[in-house]
């Protein structure tokens, strides 16, 4: 196997191969200290698997509302899970409107479908920030 | 690109690529089926707080479904550590001599822990919790 020199230039592919991969050690990492943050409290709450799922992937109250949770606010609902669940979202969301324009983009050829498609993508993307961002804050209100 | 013959989606299973093709096949596959995943859950949590409507229900019956739950564990867990997999050889290109090593151990990690995970839902799913 032998590998190629290639200088890098900060072109936007090359920017989104590396966000693509910082943000996949990211979530690993947030999603860790989610898993840790769960069982931290769950041994307090008596938590059960989808609790401990739901916390670890999407730490809000309102996520793990459905769970026998006798009190969600306790010890759940702090400014730190806010920036967690921002972090996340951010990440999450980037990663997969971005993957999912690569996996396209081998299958489309002419240059101005490529444009439309990422419009649409850049559009989407947008979207589903601006909709968990909405989840995010109206759960935090109570 | 300059090819010369149009492939067709025949022609890509004949090419015996091995571990390192399955993986990125599955890679690809997991990806979108976690997009829709997620997608989904949060698009019908959306309408149903903000319009209280009870068409998103359908979805929430899927999640709910053991099977269903199986297969979305799969998905994260080979995902996450098939990327790990590919950050650690792109950010070290020295151990791409052992890429098909990689493989082998990624899947050592992966499937004791989806069988675990696995077990975990299928039994809470059984015991009737």
């Amino acid at each position: 196997m032998h590998s190629r020199l290639v200088k890098p230039g900060f072109s936007f592919d090359y920017l989104m191969w590396l966000f693509t991969r910082l943000s996949g050690v990211m979530m690993l990492l947030l999603a860790s200290v989610g898993f840790i943050g769960a069982l931290a409290l769950g041994a307090r709450l008596q938590m059960d698997l989808p609790t401990l799922v739901r916390w670890t992937f999407f730490p809000n109250p309102n996520h793990v509302v459905n769970s026998e949770i006798p009190d969600v606010n306790l010890g759940w609902a702090n400014g730190f899970w806010i920036m967690m669940e921002l972090l996340i979202i951010f990440f999450a969301v980037t990663h997969a409107w971005n993957g999912l324009r690569v996996i396209l983009e081998d299958y489309v050829g002419s240059s101005g479908l490529r444009t439309l498609l990422r419009c649409v993508i850049f559009v989407l993307w947008l979207a589903s920030l601006v909709m968990a961002s909405y989840l995010i804050f109206t759960s935090w209100v109570s | 690109m300059g090819r010369k013959k149009r492939m067709r989606a025949v022609d890509g299973l004949k090419y015996q690529g091995g571990g390192p093709m399955i993986a990125w096949i599955l890679h690809r596959l997991t990806a979108i089926g976690i997009l829709l995943f997620v997608g989904l859950h949060v698009t019908a949590s959306f309408f149903s707080m903000e319009t209280g409507g009870e068409w998103t229900s359908w979805i929430n019956d899927i999640y709910m479904s053991p099977w269903f739950q199986v297969l979305v564990a799969f998905c994260v867990i080979f995902h996450a550590f098939n990327g790990l997999r590919i950050i650690l050889l792109d950010f070290f290109p020295a151990f791409l001599r052992f890429q098909r090593e990689a493989i082998w151990v990624e899947w050592a990690v992966v499937i004791p822990l989806f069988s675990l995970t696995a077990f975990l839902i299928i039994q809470s799913a059984t015991s009737g919790v």
